[in-house]
This record gives structure tokens, sequence and C-alpha cells, in this order.
């Protein structure tokens, strides 16, 4: 028999969870971030044309959140190299806290500079 | 292979944060294609940093891509192995395509 | 709130495929969810099928899935577990199920001998005495985790062994880095080459499911990692085969 969420409702699955989600969701971003870096290849043009589109609201805010979802990525994989390279410490459990914390405040900086 | 995803994590940490405080100086005030290629064309140094940082990310987020799809849908076998590989190949060519683009 | 003078307990019943059965049973005080599941199989259904030994916690044997969490039974007030009155009761969780509460514990048991979690020394009952100092610093690590009696909670709650069937656990891999900071253990070099691997210490994602539910505060996912860099490091120096 599996178990459900019940046994898996703690801190450090949380932060599993959000670094699982945000590597999928940016493997699935970054082709395409790619792909429109590689229109400047037909001119100056083609990639303004697609910064102009990207100027929309909705758009900055897919931003804000690509930014975070790094971010987060970025702070909880630090967080993981912590834990297995260095020799286990107690103050290991509120590596999460500031993992959560840098990545938020990451996010942040982005969404007030972009706006 | 669970230490090359290490290694390559460790390379794309300092390229991670270079690259996110890049980006958040440069959106100040707005973002233009000028703006942009005018600062990058012909910087080889960082053309250097950003190949490096393409090169880390075609090792990194394969094997990660790996694991999701083996746990979740327990995909096992040479069958993966080639669906990880194309993924690897796909990002190489087309992030090696978008240094070309931006900074040569 | 009065507390209900009764409890409402769910109960599995059946192998892998079953279902849960309702029962009713007296709240006392101090009672224990053994003491509950020992009521129903004594006064209501002498056919439920459940293990126990000591009773007292020591032994590990009463190991049960209670409201979605493995615990050991004995060691679980109701009064901590009973929302509303209700409990659920199941087998441990990632192992087969023999028949209601029993589960079939002989693949964890077989991991354990997989990642050579025995003990092999190289002197006999003629030599002297192997003299380790307590506060040394492999002996501590390998007194953190040494407590250990195999009660399978900490297996059941891992996600990695429900997603990679040939996982070889937090119990096993826990016990194989006990041995591995034994000054008087000779396997070791074969030890570490059986834990690394996709199999073994790398597949652990830090869920930390295994350290949440340890009845002994055992943090196998503090072992594990201890793996993972003895296995980095003798991978870099060329003394494993490893991938």
């Amino acid at each position: 028999m599996k178990s459900d969420f019940r046994a898996r409702n703690h801190p450090a699955y949380w932060a599993f969870l959000v670094h699982r989600v945000s590597g999928v969701m940016l493997s699935l971003f970054i082709p395409l971030h790619f792909w429109a870096l590689g229109q400047a290849l037909h001119g100056e043009a083609r990639l303004e044309s697609f910064l102009r589109w990207s100027d929309q609201p909705l758009v900055k805010f897919a931003e804000t959140a690509l930014v975070l979802l790094l971010a987060a990525h970025l702070t909880g994989g630090l967080r993981l190299l912590a834990l297995e390279f260095l020799a286990w410490r107690d103050w290991h459990k509120s590596l999460l806290a500031l993992a959560a914390g840098v990545a938020l405040a990451a996010g942040l900086a982005f969404l007030l500079n972009v706006v | 292979m669970w230490t090359a995803q290490r290694i390559s994590a460790a390379v794309l940490a300092v390229c991670v944060i270079v690259h996110l405080v890049t980006v958040i100086y440069a959106v100040r005030n707005g973002l233009s294609a000028a703006e942009i290629l005018g600062r990058t064309r012909g910087s080889l140094g960082w053309a250097a940093f950003y190949a490096l940082f393409v090169l880390a990310v075609t090792v990194h987020a394969p094997i990660g891509l790996r694991n999701f799809l083996s746990e979740t849908f327990s995909w096992r076998g040479s069958g993966l192995n080639i669906a990880v590989m194309a993924i690897a190949l796909t990002l190489a060519m087309w992030g090696f395509r978008a240094v070309y683009a931006v900074f040569i | 709130m009065a507390v209900s003078p009764t409890l409402k307990v769910s109960v599995w019943r059946g192998t892998e495929s079953g279902r849960f059965q309702s029962f009713e049973v007296p709240r006392l005080e101090s009672q224990t969810v053994l003491d509950v599941i020992t009521y129903i199989q004594r006064t209501l259904d002498p056919m439920l099928a459940y293990r126990f030994a000591c009773r007292v916690g020591m032994c590990g044997s009463c190991a049960m899935t209670v409201n979605g969490r493995a615990r050991w039974t004995c060691r679980t007030h109701v009064d901590k577990v009973a929302e509303d009155g209700r409990i659920e009761i199941a087998p441990l969780n990632n192992l087969p199920v023999v028949r209601d509460l029993v589960t079939d514990m002989s693949g964890f048991f077989d991991k354990w001998a997989k990642a050579r979690g025995q003990f092999r020394g190289a002197t006999t009952r003629k030599d002297d005495f192997a003299r380790v100092p307590p506060a040394s610093p492999a002996r501590r690590l390998a007194d953190a985790a040494i407590e250990c009696i195999g009660c399978g909670v900490c297996y059941s709650s891992c996600d990695v062994v429900a997603w990679r069937p040939d996982y070889l656990g937090p119990a096993a891999l826990n016990r194989a880095w006990t041995l591995l900071n034994d000054v008087r253990d000779t396997d070791n070099r074969a030890r570490l080459a059986a834990v690394a691997g996709d199999a073994g210490c790398h597949a652990c994602h830090t869920h930390m499911s295994c350290t949440e539910r340890c009845p002994k505060q055992i943090s196998p996912t503090a072992s594990i990692a201890g793996l993972k860099r003895a296995a980095a490091l003798a991978a870099l120096r060329g003394e494993l085969s490893d991938d």
C-alpha cells in the first residue's frame, strides 16, 4: 500500500516539492528562452518586436513567477548541497527558512525593477 | 551521474546568481533589443560565460528530468535514456545558437 | 467539547485489495492504539490479524499506519491521534500485505543484506578486545545511528521506496553508515560499493520523512548524507566501481 499526503506533510517534503516542481517548470521554460534569444539571429528588429510583445502585464507577471521559480530552485539546491556535503549540523533545519527568504527577496527585487 | 549533477549544480549556482543580478539591473527603466544587443554583441568575455552557463544547463536539467520521469511515471531503461539525451541535445543546440545570436 | 465514550475505528481488512472495516471501541484513559486493536481482536472480531510483542516500545513489532502516518501503536496514545474520536489503522506502507495489519517484511530485510548491513570483523575470540574510544569522531557518528531496531517505520514512510522498487531504503542505508564508521569492520570497501549508485544512497531526495517518523529519533537522512559524501570521495579516488 502506498502512503498518502498525511505522511508527507512536513517542511522538508515541501522543500523537495518546490524544488522538483520549479525544476520541471524551468525545464519547460528554458528552451523557450533560448528560442526567443535566438531570434536575434534574424536581426535586431525581431528581438525588439518580441520584447515589445513581452511588455504586457500578464507577461511581466509570468516573468516574475519565472524569476521566483529560478530563485527557489537555486536556494533549494544550495540547501541540498549544504545538507549533503557539509557534516550534519542542527542549524541545518533553519536552512529551509533561509532559502525561502532569499528566493522571495530575489523575486521581489525583480518585480520592483521591472514594473 | 549524481556527481555530475552536483558539480553542474555548483557551476549553475554561480552562473544563476550572476545572471539574476544582471537581469534585475538590466530591466530597470525598460528593456529594448538595441540596449541589450548594444551591450552584448562582440563581448567575448560574456559569450564565454554564457557558453559555460548553457553547458552546465545541458548537464543539469536532463539528469534532473530523468529522476522526475522515472520516479513519477516509473519509466526505466533505454527508452528513458534516449529521451533524456534528446532533451540534452536540443538544449545544447538552442542554447549555443542563442549565445551566438546575442554575443557574436 | 465533551469526549465521546467510544471511538470510531477504521481497520484495514484483506490484502493489497481489501477495504476498511468500522468498529466501535470503548474509549478509556491512557489508551494506546495497540489497546484498541487488541480489544477489537479479542472482543469484536477474532479474525483480525496483527503483530505485536513487547507492547512497551522496545521491539518495534507493532508498527502500523495510523491516520496515514507510520508509528508504533503501543507508543501511540489514542488522545494524540483520535481527531473527533476517529482513528484509521492500516498496515505499514511500501510492504506487501499478508493479511489485515500484517505485512511481509522479508523484502525490507533482504535490502538490509544487499546494503551489506552485517558486521564483518577480522579478529577471533582468541584476540584481545578492540578498544574504541566512545568520544572518537567515527564512533560518535556510528552511535548517533546505532539504536535502530529494524521496525520498518522509516521504510514505510519513504516516498523514494514507493517510487523506486529497488531503492535500498533508509534503514538499510543507515545501518551501512554505522558499519562504515565502525573501526573494527573490514568490509567497508565492498559495503560502499553496495550502497553507492542509483538504488543506493544517491536516490535519496532528502524528504526527511524517515527522520520525521523514526520512533528512536534517528536521522537516516543524516546517515545517508554521510554515505553520499563517502561514496563521492571514494569515486573521485577511484576506489569505487561507481556510476
